[in-house]
């Protein structure tokens, strides 16, 4: 249950990885579109939070064209529910998550990424 | 509780908020985050939990990790992060390596848990400490993290309803201040012991009755009399001082 949202909030968390370590690469993904209730102050409220280039690959990843390079400087009904959609019901269930950096791989099984660290790779 | 955990969270109103679960186990106070409105994202340790909370379908993202390794979110990501009994975990080492010992994981928690929160935004993480060496442990190594905050502890005098909630809080805003704790009985009827409204009720009745001193005159020489009958030496001799009350300035 991976979704955009949260994706463009998670960096790799391993030792010594603290630069170019976002945003995680996606690999062999499967998604799954599920409907949620659309709550547009929630996504005006969410804006400023998110990493608008990483957001727009990753969902060009996946498979979906609808949002624009930049961010719009209007927001109209329809970039929110194109917003809306790619952040909150863009469900990726099985695949991995791997670091640009140091190339650790998160599996993500059953719509469960692992972030356990081996013993080594903690900080 | 998690009602209680999102009242100390004092998120300000009618706003959805994306709040992290630590903990989140089977999703059971992810289901009143979503009741409430809000998004959130649950970690957690245990895969047979999380998978628990698949099955109940829960609206939040799960991830499996373990909170003594940190986490990996970015700066600022979330409105708050409440956590229901799940920090004495961290208090356990299970290896001898040095990461895993206890003032290393709350360490590693409590900075990485710091830097995903916004500025100014609040955790509430409810606990069981099993000594207050614990609460100090802990509450030391957040306050390095840069957290503010405190402990709030509900109904302290009572052994089943007393809750410990660490609230932390990122940023100062000066305004913010500890949260008082609910005090008193906890709803009166249900703590109670079957037998101790009648038990409460005899007691009224015995207080009510007066209490005779048990040293007076009387008592003395019936016990004088008794120690002479039974043969004991050295019994004190009757005078009219026997019994008396000493005067105020002796």
């Amino acid at each position: 249950m991976v979704r955009l949202i949260t994706h463009n909030l998670l960096a790799c968390h391993a030792k010594g990885c603290t630069t170019n370590n976002f945003p995680l690469q996606f690999k062999d993904v499967s998604i799954e579109l599920r409907e949620a209730e659309l709550n547009p102050d929630f996504i005006k409220g969410f804006l400023p939070r998110i990493e608008w280039k990483a957001l727009v690959d990753a969902a060009r990843q996946l498979g979906d064209t609808t949002l624009p390079s930049e961010m719009p400087e209007m927001v109209d009904d329809e970039f929110l529910k194109n917003l809306h959609h790619v952040l909150l019901e863009m469900h990726v269930e099985e695949g991995a998550m791997i670091c640009p950096n140091c190339s650790h791989v998160y599996a993500i099984s059953n719509g469960i990424p692992n972030m356990l660290l081996a013993e080594h790779e903690i900080a | 509780m998690t009602y209680r955990a999102l009242e100390l969270l004092n998120l300000p109103e009618d706003e959805p908020a994306f709040l992290l679960d630590i903990g989140c186990g089977s999703g059971l106070s992810g289901e009143i985050l979503d009741e409430q409105g809000h998004h959130w994202v649950g970690v957690d340790v245990a895969p047979s939990m999380l998978e628990v909370a698949l099955e109940r379908e829960v609206e939040g993202d799960l991830f499996l990790q373990d909170i003594g390794q940190g986490f990996g979110f970015r700066a600022g990501s979330f409105d708050g992060a409440i956590s229901i009994s799940v920090i004495q975990w961290l208090l356990n080492a299970e290896t001898s390596h040095p990461t895993s010992s206890p003032p290393h994981r709350l360490t590693r928690f409590f900075t990485t848990l710091h830097s995903a929160l916004r500025n100014p935004s609040r955790a509430v993480l409810q606990f069981y400490p099993t000594s207050d060496d614990q609460i100090q442990l802990i509450t030391s190594i957040a306050q390095k993290a840069g957290f503010g905050g405190g402990v709030v502890v509900d109904y302290p005098n009572s052994k089943k309803a007393r809750k410990v909630f660490l609230c932390l809080f990122v940023g100062s805003g000066g305004a913010q201040q500890v949260p008082k704790g609910l005090e008193g009985e906890e709803e009166a009827g249900s703590g109670k012991a079957m037998f101790e409204a009648r038990r409460e009720r005899s007691g009224v009745k015995r207080s009510d009755k007066k209490r005779k001193s048990i040293k007076g005159k009387e008592w003395i020489l019936k016990k004088k009399e008794l120690y002479r009958k039974r043969g004991k030496e050295s019994v004190p001799n009757d005078s009219k001082f026997t019994g008396r009350k000493r005067k105020a300035v002796f």
